[in-house]
């Protein structure tokens, strides 16, 4: 766990739309992005839907055009490889999908798509490849005879370990995972999540794990990024991260964690007020201000440099250098204006809809 | 000539907007599977019949539903037995018919159907069964150029477009629009005009006139197809792009794309019947059921079973054709969406 598999640094992704008139329209989905990833480990990236943690996988894979920053496989910067090279090197770094129902042909054999990549690469026939096929499908938890079925004939848990299968084939040393258990059920998600981390300690394999889920980040990850609006706000270790977050939007996030336990109903939860800000047209500063509890005249200005946090990795935020400072301290240390019971917020801030009380009811009152 | 080209396009169109749908479909959830219950070693077997072991003759499941949705379609499986004995006939001409389809007998022309002639004679006397059997040579040889043409044109274009897009795509569509405003049989006239009678060269323009058909379908089905993930898969693994095509992509328009061609069939077929019968395509002597039917008309009103033979015919052929397309429609491309 000493040497860095993957080293990311200043990465962007720019999408832009260009339209026959009017003026060129520019999503940065990726904003000066860095992480790493060691040998053998597990970086979890978590953030709410459109904060960019899927483009960050599609981009270390090239999958979406990497505008600029490096990438660096194994000491490689590998960001401006193309055509042969490039396929080379997708033979180390392979990806899990998200839906197990579209990312695998419907009209191929499993063998077929899991063969693909030793056809592609090894050149191998499918007799060639059928060997180390039913190898793999036994590593995955199948059985060999599965490979002439079809992906229709799987259900989404299988579907997924047919697609793990594909991913092995090559012995990469990296995994994309992006949310590759999100759309599985809790049940069949365990199984996936053990099946994981079995391959990982059998072939010391690497995993960018991108998801929403928390909970699950934080069983199978030993380092956690967060993402926000294409930018990375926190990362250390997962349990430094869980347990004691450094940044205003870590903390929400987690917050954010259902507790199945009816008796914790009550207990304090952060809402963030507003949508995630419109990331052709971010905000100024810091991209957390407009929904940050803590938010400082220097937020709106001054976007914030990442600082070591005391227990392991960095955020970026205002509080750690300016206004209060907490210089690497957690969040906890500092008094709550942005928790509140999460009854009085609903009471105070949103007009009831629908209001039963002992004589009558309301409804819509705002008309 | 003007309504069954009119119905041939109505027909064309609606074929083409269930391409549109059967391209974008996605493969939905699987409705024999919920996800649900996960028992790795037992489920598949316990609920797929025999696909592994069993080995059947029909190798993909697929396929097999296919044939089973389609055989259960009646009028479908009518059509295409006939189709077959019509190409049976074609081929095997030399030895079915019982004359020489040119050889004259002036003493018994116009003669009605008879022990002697099954089908009557026509004005030189020459048998009109096997001028009707040897006819099928030409007009199904023609309509198959035409459409192989049309395949080999307007498919890698469709592939090609939908897969790479942007200008590529853009530069391709607006090709195949101008190629679509040229009226197909209007064409073909000109260029027989232009390098003389025969049917050969006017079937390359009608195959090169009407490939942008088959280019739309394929393209659009291709947009669908390129949308799924396991072509993000197939990019990720590292496999080429001619490789995702033939291999990923092909398979997955083939229900449109089968579709098309079978209609386009039938529309090669009356163009060609209609060029001969306008005395533009196949060279006399050499039958073909169009210049059977323009032969036909000088001698209507003494003899009008001349026209109805060739006429059945190629009303026949083109029914078949399309029928079977229509059986091809709804028999196809319904698997990823419903199940079974």
């Amino acid at each position: 766990m000493t040497e860095n598999l993957l080293e990311v640094e200043h990465l962007h992704v720019t999408f832009r739309k260009k339209r026959l008139f009017g003026p060129e329209h520019a999503v940065r989905a990726v904003n000066d992005v860095g992480f790493e990833i060691a040998t053998g480990e597990t970086l979890g990236l978590v953030g709410e839907s459109g904060s960019g943690k899927s483009t960050t996988g599609r981009a270390v894979l090239q999958l979406v055009p990497v505008e600029s920053g490096e990438i660096r496989m194994g000491g490689r910067d590998v960001a401006g490889y193309k055509g042969k090279a490039l396929r080379r090197l997708r033979a180390e770094m392979q990806m899990v999908f998200q839906d197990p129902y579209s990312s695998l042909d419907p009209s191929a054999p499993v063998g077929a798509s899991i063969a693909e990549p030793l056809r592609v690469h090894r050149g191998q026939s499918r007799k060639d490849s059928r060997g180390r096929v039913a190898e793999l499908l036994d590593l995955v938890g199948l059985r060999p005879s599965h490979a002439d079925r079809y992906p229709y004939e799987f259900s989404g848990g299988q579907r997924q370990r047919v697609a793990i299968a594909r991913a092995l084939a090559l012995n990469p040393k990296l995994i994309i995972c992006d949310e590759a258990v999100s759309a599985l059920d809790v049940s069949t998600q365990n199984q996936v999540i053990n099946l994981l981390e079995d391959l990982r300690e059998q072939f010391g394999l690497s995993y960018l794990f991108i998801a929403h889920d928390l909970a699950v980040v934080r069983h199978i990850s030993h380092r956690v990024a967060v993402m926000y609006l294409g930018h990375i706000v926190e990362v250390g270790p997962t349990e430094r991260v869980y347990t004691r977050p450094a940044h205003p939007y870590t903390q929400a996030l987690l917050s954010a964690i259902p507790v199945p336990d009816p008796t914790h109903r009550n207990r304090d939860r952060i809402l963030l007020r507003g949508d995630l800000p419109d990331p052709s047209n971010p905000p100024s500063g810091c991209p957390f201000h407009t929904r940050c509890a803590y938010a400082m005249d220097v937020c709106r200005q001054v976007m914030p440099e990442m600082t070591p946090i005391d227990g392991g990795g960095a955020t970026a935020c205002h509080l750690q250098t300016s206004g209060p400072v907490l210089k690497g301290a957690s969040l906890a240390e500092l008094g709550m204006p942005g928790r509140q019971r999460l009854d009085a917020t609903q009471d105070d801030h949103r007009p009831s809809l629908l209001t039963v009380s002992d004589g009558g009811r309301t409804i819509g009152d705002e008309k | 000539m003007n309504l069954p080209s009119a119905g041939r396009r109505s027909r064309t169109d609606q074929a083409q907007t269930a391409v549109t749908d059967d391209g974008s479909l996605s493969p939905g959830v699987d409705p024999h599977q919920p996800s649900g219950s996960e028992s790795p070693p037992s489920a598949p077997s316990d609920s797929a019949p025999g696909t592994g072991e069993a080995a059947a003759p029909v190798r993909s499941p697929g396929l097999r539903r296919f044939l089973r949705r389609f055989a259960s379609n009646r009028v479908s499986v009518v059509a295409l037995g006939i189709l077959f004995l019509i190409i049976l006939a074609a081929v095997f001409a030399p030895w079915l018919a019982p004359y020489d389809p040119n050889a004259i007998d002036v003493r018994n022309r116009l003669s009605a159907p008879s022990a002697v002639h099954w089908l009557g004679s026509d004005a030189l006397g020459r048998d009109t069964f096997s001028r009707i059997l040897y006819a099928g040579r030409a007009s199904l040889f023609a309509a198959a150029t035409a459409v192989g043409i049309a395949v080999a044109v307007g498919v890698p274009f469709g592939l090609i477009a939908g897969y790479v897009g942007g200008r590529v795509d853009w530069i391709l569509g607006r090709a195949a629009d101008v190629l679509m405003t040229f009226p197909a049989i209007i064409l073909a006239i000109a260029i027989i005009a232009a390098t003389g009678p025969g049917l050969t060269n006017a079937m390359i323009a009608l195959g090169i006139v009407y490939s942008p058909r088959l280019f739309r379908v394929v393209r659009s089905a291709t947009l669908g197809v390129r949308a799924e993930t396991y072509i993000e898969a197939s990019v990720s693994i590292g496999t080429p792009a001619h490789s995702i095509i033939a291999r990923r992509i092909l398979p997955n328009i083939l229900s449109p794309l089968l579709v098309q061609i079978s209609l386009m069939l039938a529309a090669a077929l009356l163009a060609e019947a209609a060029l001969s019968l306008l005395g533009l395509g196949v060279v006399p002597p050499t039958p073909s059921w169009g210049n059977m039917l323009g032969n036909a008309f000088g001698d209507i009103r003494s003899s009008p079973f001349l026209v109805w033979w060739p006429g059945l015919a190629i009303a026949v052929t083109t029914l078949c054709f399309n029928l079977i397309g229509d059986g091809l429609r709804d028999s196809l491309g319904r698997e990823v969406r419903k199940g079974d």
